[in-house]
């Protein structure tokens, strides 16, 4: 089944104007300072990671529409259950940049405590559920958070990220049928970046497209130029607007490209050559909205260059403020693992205090 | 002899058992092109072909699944798990349906699967990257468990796992993929499942451990030495079914016991090996078995090298046990 692949910024310069959010000049302004802000923290932060000051690090450059566009259509309200690679979504949700900073460094200054890789935040009071390593886990959670909110009788969204490595688990076909069985107020946002790794798309799948498999479910599906904010954000929009009216499920397929590697653990030259990297290079999700700001006469190379200086220097001193906090202490290793502690725990916390950093 | 690192000896392994034996299949996520995330499969996608070294979608209950009924048909499949903390979601094929295969069918269907996965920590890879789960697998009968900590028995143990009638879970200590390096036999080489190999004798103390911390163990022995205290390390490298003889002989022999392994202390391999120490032994002993062992909490990032035991703690149980 093929599913027409909805695009708003077309080639020829003009906006579809049924798919057009039909944005104000500072909100267009705006929601591109936000993907240029993107590029450079993924910029700086693979800079901290070569320069062995961070760990590791999972970029997103060239899913900054995706993300950005995507991020934008979410409400206060609503609730996000991030992949790895959702710091754009995050940010635009409410999650601070000191503190996914902090979370970088894994330092005092980290409010997870150190206790995960990069990439791996979360923040209760901005709805952003804790990211985990394992892929798809999250999509059956945010549908049993979505019944909640239905059965209270609340009107918020859940929107849920993954990859197109992650609708071939178990879990993505357990939360489609979920969300479908219950009509919860679910959006599961898929980017498609054309890789799992070094997997292409076509080895995860058979069928035409991730968004088709819908249909399957009972739940609506919708193919997305992921390189095209403005497509990207009506879809999402519209598909959060049907969960909260009580509509139901959306599973959105949102294509585009992962330009860098899959983390800075990973070698992509091993697995796909330059020549297809150079022809998605072409379609940078940013300068293509650059060059749609640019004709409406809302951008100039001025106001570019100094959203990346801006966005650079916001960051510098998001870095500046946490690198050097002192790290976690040794005894935080056995907090959290219940509500209280048990005795084995305190045990072994009490060894930590006696012979620890002795 | 060829000087080879740990991931380079698996490699040999599989290159080697895939030119002797045509039903040998590889399936896992990016084993092919990529060559695994750890390089352990490099180039045999390009010599052997997409059919027999499969890059699958991602699923992993679907890699063991599919596994199984390839060796329900006559096929010996070798399934890369790409960190062992990715390994649950093939937890059911595993426990309800691999391990016991034989047992339900009395021997008229057998899965002789092996399952490759990296494990443990070391590489600051955080909760997901970093896990020992050798005890659950342990815990389930009918499969064998086995955990190199050398080149050599990297590859002796990976081939005769590859030949063994049953199921196997093998786990690579990722943290010696490249760190150990060593002696490896060249060609045609196995090492059996189920023997223990004693790394240094001693009199005073046996220390048994298996994995990545035979090497903290060595680091540890060789301190203890230095203050007159013997100490008899064995590695076991299969777990289970375990080498239960050359563990009784060594603590018959020293009359003291540590074990050491970096997966959580509760209900750990070390805990089975407490009990069958002083079940079989316990006339012997002359000071409570010491358990040294990661903590009971997930692996933490930023805390890892406080959660991974070094000598310091080995020594630590090792002067505790004699002067006990
Ligand atoms: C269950 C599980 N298996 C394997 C992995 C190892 N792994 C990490 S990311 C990844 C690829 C994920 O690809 P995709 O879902 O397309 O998302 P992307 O990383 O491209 O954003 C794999 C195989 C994992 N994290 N979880």
């Amino acid at each position: 089944m093929e599913l027409p692949l909805l695009v708003a910024l077309r080639d020829d310069g003009s906006v579809d104007p049924d798919l057009d959010p039909k944005f104000d000049a500072e909100t267009l302004r705006l929601l591109f300072r936000k993907m240029v802000f993107l590029r450079a923290l993924d910029e700086k932060a693979l800079h901290l990671q070569r320069s062995g000051r961070i760990g590791f690090y999972i970029g997103a450059a060239g899913q900054e529409a995706a993300e950005s566009g995507s991020g934008f259509a979410l409400q206060p309200g609503d609730w996000l259950f991030p992949s790895y690679r959702d710091q754009g979504v995050a940010l635009l949700h409410g999650y601070p940049l000191s503190a996914l900073v902090a979370q970088l460094f894994g330092n005092s200054a980290d409010a997870t405590k150190g206790r995960q890789m990069p990439n791996h935040w979360c923040d209760r009071s901005a709805r952003v559920v804790s990211v985990s390593s394992p892929v798809a886990t999250q999509l059956p959670q945010s549908v049993g958070a979505a019944y909640a909110a239905k059965l209270r009788g609340e009107k918020n969204a859940f929107i849920a990220y993954f990859g197109d490595g992650g609708s071939s688990t178990g879990e993505f076909h357990v939360a489609m049928n979920f969300a479908g069985v219950f009509s919860t107020p679910n959006v599961f946002f898929c980017s498609n970046n054309q890789y799992a790794i070094s997997v292409p798309v076509s080895k995860q799948t058979a069928s035409g497209s991730i968004a088709a498999k819908a249909a399957a479910y009972g739940i609506q599906g919708v193919r997305v130029d992921g390189n095209d904010v403005l497509a990207v954000y009506r879809v999402t929009r519209d598909a959060l607007e049907r969960a909260r009216a009580g509509c139901g499920s959306t599973l959105v397929e949102a294509i585009t490209y992962r330009m860098g590697a899959h983390s800075t653990s990973d070698d992509p030259a091993r697995y796909r050559s330059g020549e297809e990297v150079e022809a998605w290079r072409r379609k940078d999700p940013i300068a293509r909205f650059a060059g749609h700001l640019r004709r409406l006469g809302l951008l100039d190379e001025a106001a570019e260059e100094a959203a990346a200086v801006e966005a650079r220097e916001e960051i510098r001193r998001a870095v500046a403020a946490c690198e050097s906090a002192p790290p976690v202490p040794p005894e935080s290793l056995v907090e959290d693992v219940y509500a209280e502690m048990p005795w084995h725990l305190s045990e072994q916390r009490e060894w930590i205090r006696k012979t620890a950093g002795s | 002899m060829a000087t080879m690192t740990l991931v380079q000896a698996i490699h040999d392994a599989l290159a080697l058992e895939m030119e002797r034996d045509p039903r040998v299949v590889l399936l896992g996520e990016d084993i092919g092109r990529n060559g695994g995330v750890f390089r352990a499969t490099e180039g045999l996608w390009e010599r052997f072909g997409p059919e027999r070294v499969i890059d699958t979608p991602l699923a992993e209950a679907g890699i063991v699944g599919m596994a199984i009924g390839m060796s329900l048909n006559g096929l010996r499949p070798v399934a890369e798990i790409q960190f062992a903390d990715f390994i649950f979601p093939a937890f059911e094929q595993i426990v309800s349906e691999l391990a016991k295969f034989r047992y339900r069918s009395a021997g008229q269907f057998i899965a002789p699967v092996v399952i490759r996965t990296p494990s443990g920590g070391g590489i600051k890879g955080g909760h997901y990257h970093s896990q020992s789960p050798e005890a659950y697998f342990i815990h389930t009968a009918g499969l064998k468990v086995a955990m190199p900590s050398t080149p050599a028995d990297a590859k002796g143990l990976l081939a005769a796992a590859m030949r063994d009638p049953d199921p196997v879970i093998f786990f690579e200590p990722k943290a010696l993929y490249r760190t150990a390096k060593g002696e490896v036999p060249e060609g045609d080489f196995t090492v059996p499942l189920g023997k223990a190999r004693t790394v240094r004798a001693g009199e005073d103390v046996s220390l048994i451990t298996y994995g990545a911390t035979v090497h903290v163990a060595e680091e540890a022995a060789a301190l203890a030495q230095e203050e007159g205290i013997g100490v008899d390390l064995l590695d076991l490298r299969t777990l289970w079914p375990l080498d239960i003889e050359a563990v009784v002989r060594s603590v018959e022999r020293t009359g003291r016991a540590v074990v050491l392994h970096e997966a959580p202390r509760t209900c750990g391999f070390g805990a089975e090996l407490v009990a069958l120490i002083q079940e079989k032994a316990f006339l012997h002993l002359k000071a409570p078995v010491a358990r040294v062992t990661g903590f009971d909490t997930p692996f933490p990032y930023a805390l890892e090298k406080l959660y991974i035991p070094d000598a310091r703690r080995v020594l630590d149980a090792i002067r505790a046990a004699v002067s006990f």
